[in-house]
Formats: structure tokens, sequence, C-alpha cells
């Protein structure tokens, strides 16, 4: 038995926790105890965790680095089973009671992992390795392949569905402000207190952003008295102001908080896509009827950006040690969580921000030294430092790390060795200093969180005084506001007043003044006033020095200590080197050569960093450089999010027809025909698909069969110019098609390629009803529509999709017309003078107003019963009913085809696909010599449409008249060693029963004067087989039976 | 997700929109009198400008009716939309494309 670990890092008061109630949790099979309000990094830093995972190439120990969603390395597959998720930020997941976690790419765990050894191996492992190490011999990748797979995985997907569900929503407002901290929330009150409609949305649990991390180091009494155990800090403070803001804002109307929502992707027209975690944070499957996430789509007429910054690492020798962290990370865990994660702090930094985590940190109860590159660094938050007694190693960095030994420890930082610069801090010099710690806390300045402004194609401007992008103009497309440290803001007086600025303009961009009635006019105020209520006395901060890459004994990439400025996807400074000596120097090659910046941080620690390096290598500043695009989404979205409720039987509308009950209870096995189900066969009991299909065929030969083809594109044609419609965009002539006459059409586009096909009738004289394929039905009426509106809006026609008002009951056989006539009334005659072949008639049938069409699809006698649609089970059942003694028999769409197919009759999309003409086709016959034009005709004359050789519609009928071709397959003329010169292949293939043998419809070159040749058909396993090509009518050739 | 003007129903979203290339083409009144050259170019040739192009849209789940739409390639920017038959409104979208050059970021290869 394990037991409960001790949050031995815990601070005795503190942070933004509920301590009364404690929250236990599994992390690698271990108990620990944590508290409401700890994300799970946090607790574990509590708990004396300090290696959280191991890194993704060289397998180095590695510990939380940051305390947001920049955390490179704590990445952790949460729960198990169908609720497992891999790549957790634990930076980012709260804790609940019950949570279990799982190191990731370590085996058997983080501490003591068997890959390790690929640090080792960090020699064959440089930039680009994927192409170069393991590539030769090229038998060999598999081998390696396997190996990097396996070592290299990044957590494991679930193996079964998720349990939970998820939903979306589309929001609409006036202003949506991306980030809750000051100057977010001070955007949003002005926006609010304008009149908009106001979105705000953070990314975390509480809205306040930095506001929540402050603590003494921001105490503004600057008198260094040691007033460490002041309760008044601004720690407090800024809870007060945020309280009263977030009340003021819950007061408003029309303002909707959206806490844990994360803003994910800016698109065009300020359209926004962000994900809310709406019950995933309180465990699995806890969100009773609520969505576990819920994805919002959100238009906004303006965007307020307050997205913050990230604090920028420094590359130092062997900086991925567990223990080394950001400054702002350490400073957010001993304000916001309590939690001091070591006793020994060491802060290296560039800048002032780290002075407020030594602050914090000595005022917690650490020891703590500075480590300052700068040469002589002055003002208020050093010399509060000094004053507190807290070293200054000056002009100095950080030139090895020290780790413990022996596992208990964790193989944390135990000491580093600090060492003075040279001038142009490019070397150390002169004798190393141990100075023994558990925490370094780094601070490279501050980079603005651009990638929301950059995804909605706004220009990025470089700040020289800040070395970071900052953005610039907008896209005119989404006008959008930036405000506070995503702007560059510096403090946090500038962030307010820029969110003020931002949130008043964006209203009134979007039509909202404040006008100067006492009500507004108070509201603006009141926003006044609480900027002053947070009583601000934030020291500027005093220039940085530009200096990232932190130099060490040997030169950097020449000895054994490593600089990460990757730490996810393990890149180095001298693999930035290595890339830009063989030439990949430009930023989005460097990226994709390397790997940086390409884990699912999408390198938010690292990017400018990786441009630092480069710019050395270079000799070019960063700013001509310029930063790799950003893309959404800004932090990982789940696959259910994306989904929502569109999975399943709503992931796509299934359509079915009047008839479908009935199909479902005769048991039909069906198939999806575009967006349709139709059935496919009628299988009897223990009956295979193949014997099902036979027998149906047989019956619509012998004796009566019926098919449901109210699938069928059904178009109603009425006007004065109809018929100059029908001549366009059918290849025959329609002027003299009498009224009650139906007629094939091949409809072409205008490349001459039939596209699609079907039999028109003549309802009226100026009405018509065409029907089409079923898969092309609204592509034919779109194609009638862009004639009738681009090319002739003269014209007076108005064509209307009927296909859903109509059922259609397709009888088929011998017996068909005495079937029908036991359900029509003795004076409707269906003899063939009365009611001929390829006509139509309105009759009643079963009392049922109908039009039926004498069409044949299989070549027997056939009726198309067509009635309103809300008949056509009716019509169905009635068929039934009387069907008996004819022996009717339902056929599904295979039997369909492989009666069409008898009769060599085509389907366009199976055996055409878009490059068969009609005289490919043999249906010269379909094609008019009158008409002066048509959709297509022009292109028949075309070099290539006219040419010889073109492949041409045949029958093929195998050697072995058992053996059924498979559809696809190639025409060849010799079986032989590839390469074979293809002549075609197989378009349709069949055991026909009415034949008692295999048919085929194949495309092959030149096939009209190969009749009686013998092919071959190759198949995929080496194999072939020989076939005669033939007409591609193979029963009933003169047509006596569909007229009879 | 551009917002698109229908000419007939107003502002939508471009989910409700279909694509239909190059807008003013004109078919040969007689094609039979055109030679092969001239009725291959009413098939394949397109503009692809780098900058403002008059293309055809389709309100597909709205009043399926076509129009035409002045947009420019570099940024998306809808000029105008009309209706088919109009002519194309007159703007000036510049060489540099006014204030918007539709370029992410200083120094982007791409």
């Amino acid at each position: 038995m394990n037991s409960i670990h001790r949050q031995v890092n815990r601070l005795a008061a503190g942070g933004r926790l509920n301590r009364a109630k404690v929250i236990r949790f599994w992390y690698d099979d271990r108990q620990y105890e944590g508290h409401p309000g700890d994300t799970l990094a946090s607790a574990l830093l509590a708990n004396g965790v300090r290696i959280i995972g191991r890194s993704f190439k060289y397998h180095r120990p590695r510990g939380l680095f940051a305390a947001g969603p920049e955390e490179p390395n704590a990445l952790v597959q949460l729960e198990n089973g169908p609720h497992t998720e891999p790549n957790r930020r634990a930076t980012e997941v709260e804790l609940y009671e019950g949570l279990i976690a799982h190191s990731q790419n370590c085996w058997p765990s983080a501490a003591f992992d068997v890959g390790g050894v690929a640090a080792r191996l960090s020699r064959l492992l440089p930039a680009g390795f994927y192409y170069k190490t393991f590539m030769w011999p090229p038998r060999m990748w598999r081998a390696y392949e396997k190996f990097i797979r396996h070592a290299a995985g990044l957590g494991r997907a679930p193996a079964e569905p998720d349990p939970d569900h998820y939903d979306k929503r589309h929001a609409h407002c006036d202003v949506l402000v991306v980030g809750g901290g000051a100057a977010g929330l001070q955007a949003a009150c002005a926006a609010a207190a304008a009149g908009a409609r106001v979105i705000l949305a953070d990314e975390r649990a509480e809205f306040g952003g930095a506001l929540l991390e402050r603590g003494d180091g921001d105490d503004g009494d600057g008198d260094g008295d040691g007033d460490c155990d002041s309760d008044d800090g601004d720690g407090d403070k800024a809870a007060q102001w945020l309280g009263a803001r977030l009340a003021e804002l819950r007061r408003a109307a029309e303002v909707t908080l959206l806490p844990r929502t994360t803003v994910t992707g800016y698109y065009d027209c300020n359209f926004l896509v962000a994900c809310e975690r709406v019950t995933g944070h309180l465990g699995p499957s806890r969100g009773d009827r609520a969505p576990r996430e819920r994805l919002w789509k959100i238009r906004a007429a303006r965007v307020v950006l307050a997205t913050g910054s990230i604090e920028r690492p420094l590359v130092f020798a062997d900086n991925d040690r567990p223990g080394v962290m950001l400054a702002g990370a350490l400073r957010a865990y001993i304000n916001r969580f309590g939690v001091l994660p070591g006793k020994r702090v060491v802060a290296l930094t560039n800048n002032d921000s780290a002075y407020l985590a030594a602050l914090d940190a000595r005022r917690a109860g650490a020891a703590v030294e500075v480590v300052d590159v700068r040469r002589h660094p002055s003002g208020a938050l050093p010399e509060r430092a000094r004053a507190r007694c807290i070293p200054i190693h000056t002009n100095c960095t950080v030139s090895a790390v020290e780790c413990a030994r022996g596992w208990s420890r964790g193989r944390g930082v135990a000491s580093v060795q600090v060492m003075a610069l040279s001038d142009d801090g490019r070397e150390v010099r002169g004798a190393a200093r141990k100075v023994e710690c558990d925490v370094v806390a780094v601070s490279g300045g501050w980079t603005p969180t651009v990638h929301l402004f950059s995804q909605a194609k706004g220009a990025l401007a470089w700040r020289e005084d800040l070395h970071a992008f900052v953005p610039g103009r907008p896209a005119l497309a989404n006008p959008c506001l930036c405000a506070g440290a995503c702007n560059g803001a510096a403090t946090l007086a500038e962030c307010l007043e820029q969110g003020r600025a931002a949130g008043v303009d964006a209203a009134a961009a979007a039509g909202f003044t404040v006008d100067d009635s006492a009500d507004s006019a108070g509201a603006t105020a009141a926003i006044d006033n609480a900027s002053a209520q947070l009583n601000i006395d934030e020291p500027r901060h005093a220039a940085m020095r530009a200096l990232w890459i932190l130099p060490c004994e040997h030169a950097i990439g020449r000895g054994p200590k490593k600089h990460f400025h990757d730490l996810q996807n393990d890149v180095t400074v001298a693999d930035i080197e290595l890339a830009a000596r063989e030439g990949f120097e430009v930023s989005e090659h460097l990226k994709r050569y390397t790997t940086t910046g390409m884990g699912t941080d999408q390198g938010k620690t690292s990017n400018l960093n990786a441009l630092a390096a480069l710019s050395e290598s270079r000799g070019l500043p960063v700013a001509a450089l310029g930063v790799t695009t950003y893309r959404p989404p800004y932090t990982p979205l789940s696959f259910g999010a994306v989904a929502g409720q569109q999975r399943r039987d709503l992931f796509l509308q299934k359509r079915v027809t009047p008839m479908q009950p009935w199909h479902v209870k005769r048991g039909a096995v069906f198939e999806n025909v575009g967006d349709w189900m139709r059935p496919y066969y009628f299988p009897g009991k223990d009956e295979s698909m193949r014997a099902a299909v036979q027998r149906e065929c047989l019956a619509a030969r012998n004796a009566v069969g019926v098919l449901d083809a109210s699938t069928l594109g059904k178009i109603d044609i009425v006007g004065a110019d109809a018929v100059k419609l029908l001549d366009m965009v059918y290849t025959n002539a329609w002027g003299n098609l009498a009224v009650g006459s139906c007629r094939y059409g091949l409809m072409l586009n205008e490349h001459g390629m039939v596209f699609d096909d079907g039999v028109t009738t003549r309802i009226g004289e100026q009405h018509f009803h065409m029907t089409t394929t079923t898969g092309g039905a609204a592509r034919v009426l779109n194609w009638l529509e862009e004639w009738l509106q681009t090319e002739w809006p003269d014209a007076r026609v108005y064509c209307t999709s009927v296909t859903e008002q109509w059922a259609v009951a397709s009888l088929s056989g011998p017996q068909s017309r005495a079937l029908l006539s036991e359900l029509c009334a003795p004076e409707q005659p269906l003899d063939a003078e009365s009611f001929p072949f390829m006509s139509f008639r309105e009759l009643t049938v079963a009392g049922i107003p109908a039009r039926v069409f004498r069409v044949s699809f299989t070549g027997e006698l056939a009726f198309e019963i067509n009635v309103p649609a809300r008949f056509g089970l009716a019509l169905w059942n009635a068929l039934f009913a009387a069907g008996e003694p004819y022996g009717l028999c339902p056929y599904g769409t295979e039997a369909m085809h492989v009666l069409r197919a008898e009769k060599g009759f085509i389907i366009v999309g199976q055996d055409t696909d878009g490059t068969v003409t009609p005289f490919d086709l043999g249906m010269d016959w379909m094609v008019s010599k009158k008409k002066t034009d048509f959709a297509g005709k022009r292109s028949f004359s075309r070099a290539d449409t006219a040419r010889a050789g073109r492949k041409q519609l045949v029958g093929l009928l195998t050697e072995d008249p058992a053996l059924v071709l498979p559809e696809g397959a190639q025409v060849v003329a010799e079986l032989r060693k590839p390469p074979l010169k293809m002549l075609g292949h197989v378009s349709s293939s069949y055991f026909s029963p009415t034949l008692g043998r295999s048919i085929a419809l194949a495309l092959v070159a030149d096939g009209f004067q190969r009749k009686g040749e013998k092919l071959n058909v190759a198949f995929m396993d080496g194999g072939g087989h020989q076939a005669r090509v033939t007409a591609p009518v193979f029963f009933d050739p003169s047509g006596e039976r569909a007229r009879g | 997700m551009l917002l698109i003007k229908c000419p007939w129903c107003g502002t939508r979203d471009m989910s409700e929109f279909s694509y239909h290339g190059e807008a003013h083409l004109l078919r040969p009144p007689a094609p039979a009198e055109v030679d092969d050259a001239q009725w291959g170019a009413y098939l394949f040739a397109r503009k692809n400008p780098k900058g403002l192009h008059r293309e055809r849209w389709m309100h597909a789940h709205g009043c399926r009716r076509w129009f035409n739409v002045l947009r420019d390639t570099r940024d998306d920017r809808i000029y105008a939309t009309y209706r088919p038959g109009d002519s194309p409104p007159d703007v000036d979208a510049g060489d540099d494309n006014g204030e918007n050059n539709g370029d992410n970021n200083p120094g982007n290869p791409t």
C-alpha cells in the first residue's frame, strides 16, 4: 500500500484555495492530496513531485516549467478507459476528487525511464534526424520507424467511444472580449456601460488573469521595511477590485461571462471559435445532462483582444532540468496556489520581473539569490531586493546545473554554477561559484500573446524596447482592438487604461456611444473610480538586456551541456545553428526541419528564442526574420467538441422514402445512395445476398417485381420556354414530343461529357416532369437554374424540385400489367394500344390518384406508379395485398443493377466518369443532328473529343462463365510482367441469373472495333482472366419485352 | 468564415453559399462558328488574379439565386455584390490593396 504523501511544499497560508476541503487524487498510481482551487500541476508541486514526464526525443526527466497554457513539459494522460485523454497539460487541469493521471512518454515511470538511454544517443538525433540518420539503408527504415514511433509517442488515444456528450452554440455580440485579466475586464465593463452586448471569455476557471498572481512583490510601499507579513498587500486590493468588476458585469443585462472558455480560432469577418469546458473540470461523466464541453461559434461586430503575455525563458546550459521554471510561474504557484516549490531559489534574469518572483519567494520563506545578466541593474525592484538582503550576482549567468543523485529526490536541480559574463555576453569568464538551490526561476521578458491577432491576418510590428512582436495594423476584414499586455502594455495602469479605451472604442464602432446622460456618465465615472480603487503604485521596470542565449564553459553544442530552447520537442540552440548552416535559414523552413515550435504547445515559450538563435547564426535582427504563421487552434481542441452532437445518427441526415417502414419490417438490407437509404436486397431466412439478388432478378424477369424508386430525382418544369430549356440541356430534340409521352434524355456538360440521364415526360403543353439519377437531383436542378438565371434571365420557365413530393413504385415483369389492372378501374385500359410504351397516363391506382409512366429500366414490361408521397405506403401495401397470385417480389438496388446491366443500360457515375461522351457510349442515336446548339455540342468537334482511340462502352464475357470480374479491374491486351498497357477498365460486373453466366460492361480503347477480340482483365493479386469483347446488350436486344 | 451580402436576402454566413468560379464569362452566342481556340478559352481559360476578382456565388441554402461578388483574393475583402446582368461597380483596390496588403507577418516567406 502506498501511503498518502504530505503536501510538503504547501505554504501555511495564502493562495486562492479552499483549504477546508481535501481532494484526493492519483498520479502514477500513488495517492496525493490537494485542495479545491488547485490545478493538477500545483497539487503535484505541493506534494513535492518534481519529475512529471520525459522529454520527447532524449527522454530527459522534465518538471513543471510554467503555470498556464504555455507549459511545454507537464503533459499527462488523464483518466482511464473511455475517458482517457492524452497530452493534457497539468497546468490546465483543475483538481477534482478521484482524479487519475499518468505520466507519458516514459516506461515504467517518469522517474525511472528505460528510454533515457536515448539521451546518450543524442548524437544520432540532430536537427532533421528524421531525414538523415535513419534513412539508410532504406530497407531498415521499417525497423527504425517502429523504434522511433514507440520511443516518441505522446500519450495514447482512447480505444473506446467517448461516453460524454458535447454541444455547440452560435452566438452574436457587439463586443467579444478575449481574456478576463485587468485589461479585458476593464474593456468589458466599458463596453457594457455603453449598452453593447458583450461576451467575455477567459480560459481559466477564475477571471482576473495576472491579478490572481500578484503578491508581496507588487506591494507598492517601496519602503523596504521587510513588511513581509502584511495582509494588506496588492493581492488583496486586486481581489477587491476584481470582485467589484465581476459584480458590475453580472448586473449588466447584456453581458455573457464565459470562464473556462478558450478562444482557439479567429477567422474571417470576426468569426471566432471558443471551447467552453462546461463540466469536464468536474471529472469524467460528472456533468449529468450538461455537456462536457461546448463549442461556441461567435460572430462579433468588434473584438477586443486582451490575451496577455507569456514569459520568455532564458536558454542556458542544461536549462531543462526539473526545478527550472519561469519566474512568473513561480509567482503564480506561491501567490495563487500557496505552493513554494523549493526552499532555495535562484532567479536568473535579463529584466526586472524576476525580482518580483524573488521577493515573493523570499516572503514565502525561501532563501533567494538573483543572477542578473545585466551589468548594473538598478531601479525600484532591484533596490527592494537588496533591501531584503537578497544577494544579486550582476553581469553573471548560470553556466551549469547540477542535479541531485538518487531516485528519492527525483533528480531535480540541486545547485547551479554562477559565472561572470564577457562584455558581449557570449562567453563566461572568471571563477565559478556554486549556489545550492532547488528552483531556478528564469525570466527573459514577456512575449505578447498575439496568436489570435495574427490568425486574424493582423500585421505584427516589432517593438525594440520589448524585443517582441506586438499587434500592428489589424486586417480590414477583422476589426479588432488590442489592450493590455498583449498590446505591449508594461504596467497595470497601462493595462487598465488601454482596456477601458478599447472597450469604449469597440462599443462605439458597434454603434454604442456613451452619451452625456447621467446614467452613462455615472457608468464611466464608476470605471474611472474602479481604476483608482486598485491603487496602483507599480514601479516601472528598468530596461532589459537583449541576451537570451547564455554561454557556458564550452561553446554551445560543442560539449556535454545542452541548451534547449524548445522543451516540448527537445530542440536545442545547436540544432538551430546546424539547420542554418545547412541552409534552412528561413523561419518557416527552420521550423519544419528542426521541429521547433511544432509540439502541442506550438512553441509558446520557444518561438522567439528560436528566432533569437537564428538571428545569431545569420547575423540578422529578429525583426527581419519574421515569425512563422500562427494558425488555429491556440490550444488543442478535443475531437468531441469539434464533433458536438453531429455523430452517430446525427452525423449526416438520412433520407428515407415513405415505404421505409415496410422495407424495415421485411428485413431489407440497406445501402446508402447519396443521403438516401435504399433497400439493397431483401434476404429471406438464411438466404445469402447472392441468392436473394438472383431470386429478385428472376422474379422481375419471369413474374413481377417491384422497386421503390421514390428516390429518383424529379423536377417539375413549367413555362412557355420549357422546350427551349430542355433542348439546351439534353442532346435530343423535345419540341415534337406529344403531350402524354415520355422520352429518355442524356445531359452533358459544356465539355460534351455525360453527367446525368433520365426520362422526361410532357404532362401538358408547357409542363414537363423530369427525372434524374438519385444522386444527381440537386446537381441537375442547379444546372437548370444556372442556365435560366445566368444565360436566359428572361426565359419564362420555372423549375421546382418535387423529388420528395412523389412516392414511386416501379412494377416490372410480364405480370405487371395484370397486377396493375387489379388495382385500376376497368375503364382505365392498360393494353399496349391504349397505354403504349414510353407514355404516361393519370390513373387511379388502389383509389389513389397516380401518374403512371410506361418506362422501363429493366427491359421488361414496366409501370412506374407515382403517387403523392403521403400515399406511398398505402400504394405499396395495396400492391402486396393484390400481388401474391402474380408472384410479386420486392427487389432492391442490386437486382436493379443486374437487370439494367443485362440490358446494357448505363448508370451515370458507374459506367461513365466525366470523360465519356454519348458517342463513347454508342448512343449516337441520342444526339440530335438538327439542333444547332445544346450544352456540350460544340465540344464534340474538339480534337480530343473527336480523336480515334477513345474508350468506348462494350460488353465483356469471361471465358469461365462462372467468374465475375472485379469492378474497376484493368483491361489489358496481354498478361505479362508489368508495366502493362492499360486499354480500359471494367465498370459494371455481375452474375446474370437470366443468362446463367457472368456479364460485364467495360470502357475499352477502340472498343467498338474490338468486338469479338479476346482481351485480358488483370487482377490485383497478379493473376488475370481472358474475356471476349461483345456488344453491351446481353438480353433482348430488340427491346420486344419492354414494348409488350 | 466570410460574411457575404446576398443582393436579395442580405448579409449571411458564407456556409449558406456555394462558389461558382469566374463571373462575366461570355458563352459564344453561336458556338458552331467559333474555332477550337475560342471555344477552349471559354471552357478552360480562367483568370487567377492576385487582387480583385469578379466571381459567381449562389445562395444555395437561401434564395437559391446566382449573383456576382467582387472580391480581393489577397485578403478576401468583398468590395461589392451585385445581381447577374448588373455591371460590376467601379472600385479601386489600389495596387497595394489600400490599407491592407494581406501579409500576415513581416518577413513571412509565404
